[in-house]
């Protein structure tokens, strides 16, 4: 289990040098960050000046060396756009997203497993149907165009819910949290349900299917023949022995509401770390970019770590055997 | 695959008596069999060959020309659909599903928008799909540390959202060639990044199937007589791989087609003056609030509906070539 942990982290390592050089060599190669920083009026030799001070003029190795170093000590450098620290930016911008994740992550977990689970048990009946119909239609219908049906239908149509933006926000030690209000509540309602839905669909549908998977296995044959109460051989073991899957796939997921939330930030005006990145590009603003790409990287890298230690935890079987060999 | 066994120890005959004796087997053969089963299919493959002759033929068959834009005329502006009255404004039966803010006809623009979405999906799936099986046949071939490399890099690749992937590359990609942004740049860009999100999932495929076709008797025969191993690949091992790689593709083209909407409505995608179908819904959307839904929500109706039906084929392929099924 050690080696295996090992190379897992060498193997992170890895990623990440390789993610830093995709964000340092966008700085080499668009663009003259000294233009992006001087007025238009600056003398050469201040240019010059400027250059020499922000190390540009050392040779690129060890220019990639200290990117590293200082993107791992939280500097990120200044936004072209904005003109503010990256990392000021990104703290004002995190927990906007991470909030609306959370609760989508939340919501979609507290939908999907009890309709997945039911569809599994009763693959036959009318709801399950319904469910899965539902589900197709979650899995074919874009984010966005989510969105803009809730914008449409909560916003325009009943002029129930707002639409856009952030409000009812309390600001905690320094953490702007828009959960303690009900204002907050009903303006995370729209994009926090558009976030869920596909997520929420897959995870319906890969439980249902490892339910029936699991169902059809010896091992719940005989605890019919010992005739143990259905509820325990539905919840007790067959649930049990989904998990695994279901980890893996909900680790990744949690990633990838991260990534989604770029497109439920853009529909609803979110002010989160995906719309920053969606206007970085827009505007090319490099900083936010490369920030944004090594710190998604991060996330995505540790989930995995975490996802890849959790088997050790939920499956029995890895912990004797498995060591160091793949 | 399973169809022509018995007519392996048949002469080869003539050419032409080849393809009339494989029409003729496939329409008696289990693939069609299954189709003419299964009525959702036969409505779905309907509807995927109407939408795909409307986009293709749009410059003959749509009632406006929407690219010309002399044509336009803002007093036909923002009309509703042909059996509506909005605001007093009543519909016109020359502009079926209404017109956009500068007097664009609706249903013309989704006929060229989805022409364009098609095209790129088209294209970055053929790439995905050539780029793809070639990895995924060497990888499966030759093993060792080729296939080791090939593979880390796919699995590192699967752990992020195909979405992020092609939303960074062409982010990326835009920004560096910032300086020449002809329309035709940003094309090949946007059908390059959805390509790289997608290779992953054909070599996967190919991989595992060259290695089970490796193994057998007829490819260690074609070894022994001495046939170059890119011969083995090509003429012994693709074959075996064309049932999987189809269904794949099928599934691709829907994803493609999805991934390049998102991109557009974020307006990273297709420049504005070629709009695919996400553009469309993306400028739609701004007159959400304003009460004119048609602009946003029949584009992405029509989106939904190509994505739905392609996904329904490629479902049902799936089902139909997996002998396990039958």
């Amino acid at each position: 289990m050690f080696a295996f942990i090992v190379q897992r982290l060498f193997q992170a390592i890895l990623v990440m040098l390789a993610v830093a050089l995709v964000a340092f060599s966008l700085f080499q190669f668009v663009g003259d960050p000294i233009n992006n920083m001087v007025g238009q009026d600056a003398t050469e030799e201040q240019r010059d000046a400027l250059r020499e001070r922000l190390g540009l003029n050392d040779p690129v190795p060890i220019q990639f060396a200290k990117f590293v170093i200082n993107t791992a000590q939280g500097e990120f450098g200044v936004s072209y756009r904005i003109g503010q620290s990256v990392d000021i930016i990104l703290a004002d911008r995190l927990p906007a997203t991470l909030e609306l994740v959370f609760v989508a992550a939340i919501l979609a977990l507290l939908f999907g497993v009890p309709m997945g689970v039911y569809s599994g048990l009763h693959r036959d009946s009318i709801l399950s149907r319904l469910f899965q119909t539902i589900s197709l239609i979650g899995i074919s219908l874009p984010t966005f165009l989510i969105g803009i049906l809730l914008i449409l239908v909560f916003g325009v149509w009943l002029q129930a819910l707002p639409t856009f933006g952030r409000r009812g926000l309390v600001d905690i030690g320094g953490w702007e949290t828009g959960l303690l209000t009900i204002d907050g509540w009903r303006s995370l309602i729209l994009p926090a349900t558009t976030l869920a839905l596909f997520q929420l669909t897959l995870i319906m549908r890969l439980i249902r299917a490892e339910m029936l998977e699991v169902l059809r296995t010896d091992y719940i044959k005989f605890a019919r023949a010992r005739g143990l109460k259905s509820r325990a051989i539905n919840y007790g073991h067959a649930l049990k022995n989904t998990l695994v899957p279901v980890i893996t796939i909900m680790g990744l997921q949690i990633g990838s509401l991260l990534a989604f939330s770029i497109i439920t930030e853009t529909v609803f005006q979110w002010p989160g770390m995906g719309l920053l990145i969606i206007q970085a590009i827009q505007f090319v603003d490099i900083p936010v970019m490369s920030t944004y790409l090594v710190l998604i990287a991060l996330f995505f890298v540790m989930i995995n770590l975490l996802v890849d230690l959790l088997y050790f935890v939920v499956d029995p079987r890895l912990r004797g055997e498995r060591g160091g060999a793949h | 695959m399973a169809v022509n066994a018995e007519n392996l120890d048949q002469v080869a005959p003539g050419f032409g008596a080849r393809v009339v004796d494989s029409v003729r087997r496939f329409f008696d053969g289990d693939v069609f069999y299954s189709f003419r089963r299964s009525p959702i299919t036969i409505i779905a493959f309907v509807v995927t060959m109407v939408l795909f002759f409307a986009s293709f033929l749009a410059p003959w068959i749509a009632p406006h020309n929407t690219n010309d834009v002399a044509s336009l005329n803002l007093m036909d502006a923002e009309l509703p659909p042909a059996w509506m009255e909005v605001y007093g404004v009543e519909g016109r039966a020359d502009f079926l599903l209404g017109t956009d803010n500068q007097g664009r006809d609706v249903l013309s623009a989704i006929m060229f928008g989805m022409q364009i979405s098609l095209l790129v999906g088209f294209a970055s799936v053929l790439l995905a799909l050539v780029f793809g099986t070639i990895l995924g046949l060497i990888s499966g071939y030759v093993g060792g540390r080729t296939d080791a490399i090939i593979m880390r890099i796919a699995d590192v690749q699967l752990t992020f959202p195909a979405i992020l992937i092609a939303l960074m590359i062409d982010g990326i990609a835009s920004a560096v060639i910032q300086g020449a942004h002809g329309a035709e740049v940003s094309f090949v860009v946007l059908i390059l990044a959805i390509a790289a999100s997608q290779w992953v999932n054909f070599a996967r495929t190919v991989r595992g199937s060259t290695l089970v076709e490796k193994n057998k008797e007829y490819v260690q025969a074609a070894k022994v007589i001495g046939i170059h191993p890119i011969m083995i690949m090509v003429r012994h091992v693709l074959p075996n791989v064309t049932g999987p790689v189809l269904v794949i593709a099928t599934l691709s083209l829907a994803l493609a087609v999805l991934t390049e909407a998102t991109l557009s409505f974020l307006g990273v995608g297709v420049p504005v003056t070629q709009p695919s179908l996400g553009t469309l819904i993306r400028i739609g959307n701004d007159f959400l609030f304003s009460g004119q839904w048609w602009m946003t929500i029949f584009p992405g109706a029509a989106l939904v509906i190509l994505v739905l039906a392609v996904n329904l084929l490629g479902d049902w392929l799936r089902d139909a070539l997996n002998p396990k099924l039958r």
